[in-house]
């Protein structure tokens, strides 16, 4: 039985290789170097080259936008196994992902595990067709880490809820198809009082205001809610329990910024340093800088091993203990350390802004965004708060 | 491979940890330490060869239980906890993983048999100046192709007060070849300086003056002698960080239950946030510190080609967060943790040393940097 099995994986193993190195063009493989070379679909996604329409519909066909979600769900129905072979595969050819939404790394989840099944049938569907852009509604002007403040209300109106309120810190709010959102449905308790609303960003009263960030970029967005008509069946989960749903899926966003240095391979800073600062005697020639560098990357490796461990702990059924805090924490802060070093490491070359041998000035821009890491998502002090009370039970008097 | 150990390797754990809390409690250290700096208790000793301890990582063929240095490690990390005092580190850790590298299988039988029966002790002389170093001074002379002189000084030597052999590193004073060879402590000769150390344990400086040696006493043959003690020192690095763990570990624990304890201004000190995020910190690093360490013995027993750099990531993380946490630990003990009534200023104490044996984290992360062409 065991033997056989694990025919059908080294099977599928080779075809999936096969088909892979068939059907993914050649310029859809190797690092993501640019945001333009994702395409994160919706009603206004457009593709950027003919190979990347060719990419996503190839594997739209293979059902492998979501190759691990039930295929009633309009996912492929692969195994862990067979998902992770496939995640190697894709790795090997440098494979890019087809398509890039909050709706499959973080609505997903939640949706499998709060939403009903009528409501997961037709909207899983859509994330694993692509045709939905999906962003988050959270945060508030009054409600940053202390979010479960939210003031956004949604009155119950018989067939509709009507939402009215404002939200911050949208990720790509202008571009978005649907906002899922936390609003307050009961003013009796902090916590007991919110609701999981999915809302269409087409609604009439929906506006938007793009905030511009000091990397100068304006990947976020207010987004304002003036009497807004929301249908009673966008509710997910029960009436006044959307913090649980919040919870949830603040732990899925926790862990996609921890790992935040994964989604763009650059050169590796050693190397970087090789170029710029130069080399003595096979040493990099500035010794402060060598340690710094040979520090950071000893604590990004032994990171990858925790990250490692936690899954493997996680199989074998043991909690590790770490929590998604930590990696958010811990991850962002590598990252964040990581683009300060760049600057030291590259000079002045590295504070150039607008010219075109500085790429724009990416390495400035990606300092300046770097600053966000530890505030999206939950401010560092908010995750090791979180740390201390719930892993090492620290007293709150 | 799978980053969890396994059920044997934790029963083994388990097994470690329920001796050492009934026959190596805190206050064993403590009054060694206060009987003259004693190196050695007889009995503890015992217990731990029962346990079989001392055959951990000797291959079957010699009679060893073969079962790897992962299991050597989740006991190192108890000793750690426990902050024993025992020849583990000398005997078992360092010198039958360099016995064990020997291709004189003479030698191999006869000591692997007087190790793992507790008889004798054993430990590396190596250590010349004041920093880990892998090259020697100290030198041989050979008189013809069956005698030799040894002269020199080494330094350092842990548990040289209580071995019964030395195994010494030393250069041919002609080929510059290095050898490893194997000495009995009584020879004719060798003269000890026996120092305390900050963490209660002696380290000797050992003198070799015109000591007789013959072919027999040879660990390596003239190709090998550098290789073995690089391996040697590499998984030396791993299980007294594996021990180092250990150490942390109780450390942290022991400060955050003073933080549910104690009170001041009218609540508990672990409630002031200024400790919560500091400790948190800490937390954090010891997780990371638990998967360099796992994953650094692993490559041990699959004779890994990585092991030079895991072994130099594991000691310098171990290094940097042990400086950390016992830093922070006796901090936050406040008045208590600078008196001697304490236990938690020893963990100050034994980590300090730790860092410097086999190299502290400024000379594995300069290795690492090499690795790494940079």
């Amino acid at each position: 039985m065991e033997t056989q099995l694990k025919v059908d994986l080294t099977d599928f193993r080779l075809e999936t290789r096969k088909w892979l190195e068939e059907n993914c063009p050649m310029s859809m493989r190797g690092p993501v170097t640019d945001a333009k070379q994702l395409y994160w679909g919706g009603r206004k996604g457009k593709f950027n080259s003919e190979d990347q329409k060719v990419w996503f519909e190839r594997m739209l066909e293979k059902k492998w936008i979501v190759p691990y979600w039930e295929t009633k769900y309009g996912g492929g129905g692969l195994s862990s196994v067979q998902n992770n072979i496939l995640n190697q595969e894709m790795q090997r050819l440098g494979c890019r992902k087809p398509h890039i939404n909050f709706g499959i790394s973080m609505l997903g989840p939640a949706l499998l595990k709060f939403a009903t099944e009528d409501q997961k049938i037709y909207y899983l569907n859509q994330i694993c067709r692509g045709e939905i852009r999906w962003v988050q509604g959270y945060s508030e002007p009054n409600a940053g880490s202390d979010l479960a403040n939210l003031q956004t209300k949604a009155e119950d109106k018989g067939d509709h809820f009507l939402v009215t309120g404002s939200k911050v810190w949208t990720s790509y709010g202008d571009k978005g198809d649907f906002i899922f959102c936390l609003v307050r449905t009961s003013s009796e308790s902090k916590h007991t009082g919110i609701s999981f609303l999915l809302i269409d960003m087409s609604s009439e009263g929906i506006s938007t205001r793009p905030i511009k960030l000091i990397s100068g970029k304006s990947p976020f967005t207010e987004t304002f809610f003036d009497s807004v008509k929301v249908p009673k069946k966008n509710l997910v989960g029960t009436l006044n329990d959307g913090w649980t749903i919040a919870k949830y899926l603040l732990t899925h966003e926790r862990q996609m910024i921890g790992g935040i240095g994964e989604t763009e391979k650059k050169m590796a800073l050693s190397e970087v340093a090789i170029e710029s600062i130069g080399i003595t005697n096979g040493l990099l020639s500035n010794d402060s800088i060598r340690s710094k560098i040979a520090n950071l990357e000893m604590n990004e490796k032994i990171f990858e091993l925790t990250i490692q461990r936690a899954l493997d702990e996680q199989k074998a059924g043991n909690n590790s203990g770490a929590v998604s805090s930590f990696f958010k924490y811990y991850g962002t802060e590598l990252a964040m350390q990581k683009e300060e070093l760049r600057l030291e490491v590259n000079g002045f070359n590295s504070t150039e802004w607008t010219s075109e041998e500085s790429n724009n000035g990416v390495y400035a821009r990606y300092f300046c965004r770097s600053k966000g890491h530890s505030i999206e998502g939950g401010t560092h002090e908010v995750q090791l708060n979180i740390i201390a009370k719930r892993v090492l039970g620290l007293p709150s008097k | 491979m799978s980053l969890v150990i396994n059920e044997e390797q934790n029963m083994l754990k388990s097994s470690a940890k329920e001796l050492l809390d009934l026959k190596s409690p805190i206050s064993l250290m403590r009054k060694l330490r206060d009987e003259n700096y004693n190196q050695f208790d007889s009995n503890l000793w015992k217990e731990m060869v029962e346990m079989g301890w001392t055959a951990l990582t000797i291959p079957e063929k010699y009679n060893g239980l073969n079962f790897g240095y992962v299991g050597l490690g989740q006991v190192l990390e108890e000793t750690g906890r426990k902050l024993t005092v025992s020849p583990m580190i000398s005997t078992v850790l360092v010198s039958t993983t360099l016995i064990s590298l020997s291709k004189n299988e003479v030698l191999k039988s006869k000591l692997f048999d007087e190790i793992m029966s507790g008889n004798k002790l054993c430990t590396l002389a190596h250590e010349e100046s004041s920093h880990h170093n892998r090259n020697v001074d100290l030198s041989i002379v050979s008189k013809n192709k069956e005698k030799f002189i040894l002269n020199g000084k080494k330094r350092f030597v842990i548990d040289g007060s209580i071995s019964d052999y030395l195994i010494v590193s030393a250069n041919s004073e002609y080929t510059g070849i290095l050898n490893l060879i194997i000495v009995e402590s009584k020879s004719k000769g060798i003269t000890f300086d026996n120092k305390v150390h900050m963490d209660s344990k002696i380290y000797s400086d050992i003198s070799f003056n015109n000591v007789e040696l013959s072919k027999d006493h040879f660990l390596s043959t003239e190709e090998d002698g550098q290789k073995i003690l690089e391996k040697t020192f590499d998984i030396a690095c791993v299980g007294l960080a594996a021990e180092m763990l250990g150490n942390i570990q109780q450390a942290f624990e022991m400060t955050m239950q003073y933080l549910k304890e104690r009170e001041q201004f009218g609540v508990k000190i672990g409630s002031f946030q200024a400790l919560q995020h500091r400790s948190a910190i800490m937390f954090g690093e010891i997780e990371l510190c638990k998967s360099i360490v796992l994953k650094a013995l692993q490559s041990v027993d699959s004779d890994s080609k990585n092991l030079p750099e895991l072994a130099s990531l594991a000691k310098s993380k171990l290094g940097l967060t042990a400086k950390l946490v016992t830093n922070e630990a006796v901090q936050m003990h406040g008045g208590i943790g600078v008196t001697d009534d304490a236990d938690i200023g020893f963990f100050l104490k034994k980590t300090r040393v730790a860092q410097r044996i086999f190299g502290d984290s400024n000379y594995h992360l300069d290795r690492v940097a090499k690795f790494n062409n940079y």
